[in-house]
Order: C-alpha cells, then structure tokens, then sequence
C-alpha cells in the first residue's frame, strides 16, 4: 500500500514539474528569447556560486561525521607506512581538488554572460601550459618517489624470523594451515582433497612432513610483534586475503600461491582497548568476488602474545593425527600397530611445545 | 597545415555523391519505412538508433542499481512487490544473494558497454563526424548500419539472459575465472555466462565495424581545406576513441574465446588445481593460470575507459568553447593530451592487478606510467578552466553539464592519484573507494558528457529545443546527487569496507555505515527518477518541443550549422562547403564568431 501511495507521490511530483516547465516555456517565448536566457543565466550562474558554497561546507561536514570512522589505528608496520603514504596523497590531492574546483566554479559564476561583456580571445599561451604540465609532473614524481619507496618495503622480502602460516580459500570460508614443529609444510596435492576425510588441503600422508601440520578453520593465531608471512592459496575460484586493520590485501589464485608479510604491532586485547570497543576483531574479509557467499566469508585473526601463542598451538592435534584417529576404530586389527605409531609423532610434538 | 590529401583525396568522392544527391534532392531515393527508419544507412538516423537503443539500456541498468541499492540500504527489510517483479529471484520480497550478484555484474556489463560505449560514441561519432568534416556521409554507410544491428543483437542477446532459469551472469562485469568458468561454482557461470559472452562478442564485431568506419571516414574524407589541425576537438577525441577500440577490443574478444574452451572444450588456459566443494569433485584441468584472462581483460578494460571518457572530454570541450564565447585553449596541447592519454591507455593496464601477486616490481612499473596520465589530465582540466577564464558564459543546458563533467572530473581523476599508487592500492583495492572513483570518473562524468552532448545538438538531430526548465532541474538534481552518492562512499571505502557484499551486518569492522548506506540507497532512487524525466523530456520535445528557427541557434563555428535546419541524407543540399579556418575563431576581432567556411581577411593571422 505504501508503495502505491509513493509512486502516486512520485507521479504526482512529476506531473507538476511537467506543468511548470510547459508553463515556463510560454512565459519565456512570451518575454522573449533574449530576456528568457539572461535570466535563466542569472539563475543558473547563481546556483554555481551557491553549489559552491554548499559543497564545501558538505565536504567538511561530511569529513567532520565519518572521520573517527574510517581509519582505525594501523595495526600493523606496513599499515603505519600505507597510512603515511595515505595522508601525503590527500594533502597533494587535497590542495588541487579546492584549488581547481573554487576556479571552476569561480570563474563560471563570474563570467556569466553580460551584454557589455565580450569573450576574451586567448587560444594559448606556451608559458601557462609549460607551468601546468611541469607542476604536475613534480607533484606526481613526489606522490611515485614516496609510493615506490613504501611499496618495495612491503612488498619485499619478509624477514628470516618470519613465522609462517598458509592460509587457504574456499567458497566460503578460510583454512588455516600452521607447519608445526618441524617448521616445514607437508606436500599437498589438490586431487586429495576429500572434506568427508578431513584432509581439507588434500595433505599428502606419505609425506612425513605433513604430519605435525596443524590445519584449523576461520580463526588464525598471530604472536604480536613477531613478523608473520602468508603463504596464500585458494581451493576453487580466486578470493582474496583482506586485513583491513593490517591495509594488507592479497589474493588468494588457484594454483599460483601468492604471500604477504607483516608484523602486527598490537594484541587483540590491546586493539579492544585503544578503540575502547569490547567486540573488536581483527576480520579477514574477502575481496574479490568469489560467488553468492563472497559477503559472509569472514575470518578472523587472534594477536596474541608469545605465552599464548605457546598454549595455544599445545592443544592443537595435528591433522593427521585426527584424520588418524577417525580411521582407528574402523582399521583391520593388524594395522593398528603401524598407525599407532605414526598417531605417536604429533602426540610427542605436542608434549615437546609443553 | 593542410596536407594535399586532405584537399585533393576526397575531393573526388565528394564529386559523386553530389551529382548523386542533386539528381535526388527533394524525393530522397524512395525511402520506405524499413529503409528510413530500420535499416537506415544515413549516419544521422543511425546515430538516433544508437541514442535510444543506449537510452533503454541505461534505464534498465539505472533501474538494476536501484533494486540492489535497495537490498544495500535497506538490508533488513522486505518489499514483497520485489517477488512480483522477480519471483523466485526476490523469495519473500528479499533480494537473494544469487539475485544480487547478477544484479551488479549486468549494471556493469550494460553501463560500461552498452550505454558508455555503444551508447556514446555510437550515437556521437556518428552524428558528428560526417557533420563536422564536411562528409556526406560516413565511408562506408553499409558497414555503419550494420554496426548497429550486431549492437542489437548484442542487446537482444544480453537482455535474453536475464530470462533464463539460472539467470544472467553474475561473476562481476570483469567476469575473472574460474568463477566464470565453472557452472558449479556459481549459479550465474551456467547458460548465463555463456550467453554473456556471445552477447560480447557480437558488441566487439559491433564496436570494430564502427571504428574502423569512423577512422576511415576521419582520416579519407574531410571537405576541401580541413586539415587534421582544423577540425573540433570532439573530432579528434573520436578519432582516437575508434583507434583505442580497434586495437583493444580483439584482445578481449580472444581472452573470452579461451573462456570459452576453458568453460566447454576442456581446455587449461584459466584453470589450475581446482576443487569444487559443491559437488565435492576435483577438477582434470592443471597448469594453467586465472591471471592470465585479468591480463587479456584489461588490456581492454584499461582503454575501454578511455573509450568512454574521450568522446565525453570531446563533447565537453566543444561546447565549453561555444558558450564561452572565446576559442578553446591550447587547441594543440588538447590534442596532443588526447594522443598522450591515448598511447598511455595501453601501458597501464596492470594497476587493476597490484594485488594478484604480480611482481611488485613490475608493479612499480605501471605506478610509474598510470601515475603519468594524470599529467595530461591535469593539462586537461587547467586548459578547459582556462577557457571559463575572462569568456562570456552562457549557461546553457549543454554548457551546465560541460561545467558539472570539468567538476566530476577533477574528483574522480583526484582519487585515481590514489588509486594508481600500488602502495595505497593494498589498502584501497576492490572497496567502496574504487567504486566512488569510477563511478565518478568514468561514470558519472562519461553521462554528464552525454547529457552535455544530446542538449547541445538536440536541436540539430530533431530540429527542436528540449524544454529548458526541466533541463535545468535534470542538471542540478543530478550533479548533487551525483556527489551526494558518491563522494561519502570515499569514506566507506577508506575503512576497508570491501565492495560487492550483500550485506555488512555479520562485519564488525564495516557495519557503522548502515545509516550512510540508506541514505546513499535513497539519493540513488531520486537521481534515477530525475532520470526517467529526463527521457520524458527527450520524448516529449521530438514532437512537441520548441521549434528551431534558425541554422545556427547556438551561433557556433563549426560546419553541422551550415546544414538545413533539418538535413536530408546527403547533409547538403548543394556542394559541401570548403572550411578555411579552424573551429574556435570565438571573439576574434572583435566578431562573436567565425564559421569555418568564411575565408581568411586580407590582413588576418592563420590561428
């Protein structure tokens, strides 16, 4: 019912606009063309003035509403220095932005038509152009000079005390894959991925290097202060590892992994606090469209301290270790023994990390 | 600067179609309904096919950003009337998410190609290029002709595959694989897909057929004494639109026949180590690469906005010279920005892939060159305020939206300075930000350059005036609105919160823009129906505007004003005129303004 009476509304709006504006036609040719579009240049030049004003007024107003908002602290080293590169752009852009559009707008409201005004013959002049082709140019060699600068920091090699963690894309959700106590990933191959199995990554058994991997859904566990690479990797279709709080983005390609490295700068007790919100979460988000679930494939990452951090991965069991012991009840009398003893590795891992 | 080709070569053309046109003048060689108004080969009628063919498009790509705007507004809402117009496509008066993604990926597919390209320069390079260079008509009018029905077809094509069972194709306009490719991984990478892509393919044949036409037509056949530095700036803006699609679109065209074997041939150029979790099934296909197709595409896609800017940049910059009442500035530095912009065009198509991997430093190398089309730009817009500069301003329609084009697009080439930068792009990239920046930049100002065209030569298309009043509101509902939309979404965007999401309820770090979403939701809603009026306005004043009275009613130099009031086929009745000077003698000499045809004084300087 509302929508009927708002597109009666919207029609009736309509119908009225029609008729001033049919109306406004007559009384224009009745007053003459000359005298119809100097006012209507009046008003118009006007209107530039005023959308003007208005705007500026509208942009920091609107700066004013959304600043606490929009960048939370940087929780990361890279993130400190993408926010640095970010404040350098918007004061360059920023100056040229009120410069140019108080000009437009200036001179259109200005120079509106006048019956004693002629238009000013000026088809160039080399000076002016030589000075806003260089200017640029300079402004821009700072913005790539700075921007370059930043990027090869980030994009560099991660340093040798790097923890590791792969971390994998699926429609829809995240898996975690930490290298254990060996420090090395098991190989994988994605043939054997079978989830009814729990072999979600498609861990190759064989390999002895997989046994101590610890594979875990949707929450990762970060040491604060301790640089961490990502090794990315998607399952089916392109995602995309988004940590907002960390401005670090990577995509997830399937069958070319990609990493990232960072190291954050504050637990997420530390974050709760500062943004004195008691939900905070560190969110893994994805961008990159990735199918009718891409809006709820959220994860999340725990900065925790070094202790925590050591208590926490001790309760993990290893994915073989529970693939393991899911087979065991079902495995023939006479393979216990040797699956026995492969289930021990991960137990004697865990106890070690104690 | 007038080279002999350009006098001699056509010349003899032209000879032909005269004595051809004067042997016909007044009956117009029999034309039927069919042969006037359907399958027309006259550059004027086909332009007005383009024009309302992109018209509907753009409402019914209007109209898709208003229902999923709807769902982004209000998330939490219902409106059954939706399951009346979508079925099961909006079960219980929500839009699914299925229903949403397809939504976004068709608004993007349909306002970037067929309205901003097929709509724009279709309707622009047509009309104007015979018009303005003094041809009869374009080099070869067969080809021309066809160059709309295979966009039709596309259009036929496209819009069928909204009507099928597993709807249209829904992996976003860029449509990457494996999304694309698998049909289990997404409802909309069934038939959808398939018929998006033959639906493409048609509109590459479309585009080539017309820009090889308009190139032709530019560099061959030009009236006696236009030079290349002679002609108006939407001329050049055209011509190096044409050579931009020429050159990109095959390379689109070859990356969406790959998808296609990848899709049905079972072929590896996309595909690598690909596990399906909805059927719980491994995928045969190893060794190939999903960045590769992110490489064909925007080897395209990167130009392809320069395809729609151009024209509008053109468009712009013509009639912001006319209703200045003095000559464009730096005529030569316009044109020589255009071929900068153009030849960089095809050097940066990497920045929309920053984050996929790709080797930061060849990374750094596309910062460099995307970076260094903001130089051009920059002379761009000091150039066209510039020309604002000490003139004599009629505010017209045409000229408000030329202003409000200069205005968008200082915004939204400002935060591509952002953008560009691979360092903030890590931040930026795939968030609400890149969807203000190129709405605005590209979007928004391609349709103020539009809008700012069709009031322009309105008059000369129709022979009437479009209703002035409803004009003016059209202009300043838009541009507000435009900014209202647009410019807050920076915000959201610089918070991280990703584009493309259904929803942000489940996000804590992105639902505080919930109220900011409405409101957005809202200002889109109105800006859409000022729209609708606006193409009443168009409608109404074909048959009922003000008449035109005069040749030349915007007192402009250039040679479509020296035609009728309403031009047969042929656009002269008698020979076509000689051009001795170039298009912005404005305020010379103390005259308001100098046709192109009118010879040199004795004593005056060549520009």
């Amino acid at each position: 019912m509302s929508t009927i009476f708002l597109f009666a509304i919207l029609l009736l709006g309509f119908v009225i606009t029609f008729q001033i504006a049919k109306a406004s036609e007559y009384v224009g040719i009745l007053k003459g063309e000359k005298k119809n579009n100097e006012q209507n240049n009046r008003i118009n030049g006007f209107l530039m003035i005023v959308f003007l004003v208005l705007g500026l007024i509208g942009v920091y107003w609107c700066n004013e509403l959304f600043k606490g908002k929009i960048l939370g602290k940087a929780a990361s080293d890279h993130g400190e220095k993408i926010d640095s590169m970010l404040y350098i752009t918007i004061a360059i852009t920023g100056i040229v932005f009120f410069i140019t559009q108080i000009l437009l707008f200036w001179f259109s409201f200005k120079y509106q038509y006048s019956e004693k005004r002629k238009g000013y013959y000026f088809p160039h002049n080399n000076k002016l152009e030589m000075i806003w082709t260089v200017v640029p140019a300079i402004a821009l060699t700072v913005l790539v000079g700075f921007g370059l600068m930043y990027w090869f920091q980030i994009t560099g090699e991660a340093p040798k005390n790097a923890m590791q963690i792969e971390i994998t894309g699926k429609q829809f959700s995240w898996i975690m894959r930490y290298p254990g106590a060996d420090g090395v990933f098991g190989k994988k191959y994605y043939k054997n991925i079978n989830d009814a199995e729990n072999n979600a990554l498609g861990l190759i058994w064989d390999d002895p290097n997989t046994h101590d991997d610890i594979v875990v859904g949707t929450t990762m566990y970060l040491v604060v202060n301790q640089p961490v690479k990502l090794i990315i990797n998607s399952r089916d279709v392109i995602h995309d590892v988004g940590l907002v709080a960390f401005r670090m983005k990577m995509d997830a390609v399937p069958g070319t992994p990609t990493t990232m490295w960072f190291t954050p700068k504050y637990t997420t007790d530390e974050m709760k606090k500062m943004t004195a919100n008691p939900d905070f979460e560190y969110e893994i988000s994805c961008d990159q469209i990735c199918g009718k679930g891409h809006y709820s494939m959220r994860g999340v990452v725990k900065v925790v301290s070094q202790e925590e951090f050591i208590l926490w991965r001790a309760k993990q069991v290893s994915n073989y270790a529970q693939v393991m012991k899911d087979k065991l009840p079902a495995t023939a009398a006479d393979s216990v023994r040797t699956t026995a003893v492969k289930v021990d590795l991960p137990v004697k891992f865990v106890a070690s990390t104690k | 600067m007038s080279t002999d080709l350009t006098i001699h070569g056509p010349g003899e053309v032209v000879v032909s179609h005269e004595t051809h046109d004067a042997a016909h003048e007044g009956h117009h060689h029999k034309e039927t309904f069919i042969t006037k108004y359907v399958f027309s080969q006259d550059h004027k009628m086909i332009c007005k096919q383009f024009l309302i063919t992109g018209m509907i498009w753009a409402i019914l790509g209007g109209l898709m950003s208003v229902l999923f705007r709807l769902q982004l507004g209000y998330p939490d809402s219902t409106f059954p009337w939706l399951e009346d117009i979508l079925g099961k496509w909006a079960k219980g008066g929500k839009i699914l998410p299925e229903t949403y993604y397809a939504l976004i990926t068709m608004h993007g597919t349909v306002l970037v190609f067929f309205v901003l390209t097929g709509g724009l320069s279709g309707t622009f390079a047509n009309f104007l290029i015979p018009l303005q260079i003094g041809a009869r008509d374009m080099a070869s009018p067969f080809l021309n002709m066809l160059s709309y029905w295979f966009f039709w077809m596309a259009s036929v094509v496209m819009i069928t595959s909204l009507f099928i069972e597993t709807g249209p194709a829904s992996g976003g306009w860029t449509s990457y694989p494996p999304l694309s490719a698998l049909k289990d991984a997404s409802l909309g990478s069934g038939a959808g897909m398939d018929f998006w892509i033959t639906a493409m393919a048609l509109f590459v044949v479309s585009s080539l057929l017309g820009g090889l036409n308009y190139i032709t037509t530019i560099l061959n056949m030009r009236t006696k004494g236009m030079s290349m530095t002679r002609l108006p700036l939407t001329i050049w803006a055209i011509l190096f639109t044409a050579i931009l699609g020429v050159l990109s679109f095959p390379v689109l065209l070859s990356g969406l026949i790959l998808l296609l074997f990848d899709r049905h041939g079972g072929t590896s150029f996309y595909l690598s180590d690909i596990f399906i979790s909805a059927t719980q099934k491994a995928l045969p296909n190893e060794g190939g690469s999903p960045i590769l197709f992110q490489h064909l595409f925007w080897f395209l896609g990167h130009p392809e906005v320069y395809i729609i800017i151009l024209p509008a940049m053109g468009l712009v910059s013509e009639v912001m010279a006319i209703n200045s009442r003095k000559p464009i500035f730096g005529y030569m530095a316009m044109v020589g920005s255009l071929f900068a912009i153009t030849v960089l065009a095809f050097l940066v198509w990497a920045h929309h892939m920053f984050v996929t991997g790709l080797n930061p430093f060849l990374g750094s190398v596309f910062v460099l060159l995307t970076l260094l089309i903001a130089v051009p730009s920059a002379i761009k817009v000091f150039n066209w305020l510039t020309t604002l500069w000490r003139g004599n301003i009629r505010l017209t329609p045409a000229m408000l939206f030329a202003i409000g084009f200069v205005s968008m697009f200082i915004s939204g080439g400002l935060t591509g300075v952002f953008l560009g930068n691979s360092t903030l792009d890590i931040h930026l990239h795939d968030t609400m930000f890149i969807v203000a920046h190129f709405h605005i930049v590209m979007g928004v100002s391609a349709f103020l350059g539009m809008f700012c065209g069709v009031y322009h030569w309105f008059p000369k298309m129709y022979g009437r005036y479009l209703n002035n009043t409803m004009s003016y509101i059209h202009f300043w509902v838009t541009i507000t609105g435009a900014y209202l939309i647009f410019w807050p979404m920076h915000y959201e965007g610089l918070a991280g919160m990703p584009r493309r999401y259904v929803d942000y309820a489940g996000w804590s770090s992105f639902r505080q823009f919930g109220d900011l979403n409405r409101f957005i939701s809202t200002v889109a809603m109105v800006v859409f129906a000022v729209q609708l009026m606006f193409v009443f306005n168009f409608f109404y004043s074909i048959f009922k505007g003000r008449k035109v009275t005069t040749k030349n009613p915007w007192q402009a130099n250039t040679l479509e004003w020296t035609t009728p009031i309403r031009p047969g086929h042929g656009n002269w009745p008698g020979e076509i005129p000689e051009v001795h000077r170039w298009a912005y003698d404005y305020g010379k000499d103390g005259k308001e303004f100098i046709l192109q045809t009118e010879p040199l004084g004795a004593d005056e300087q060549h520009h």
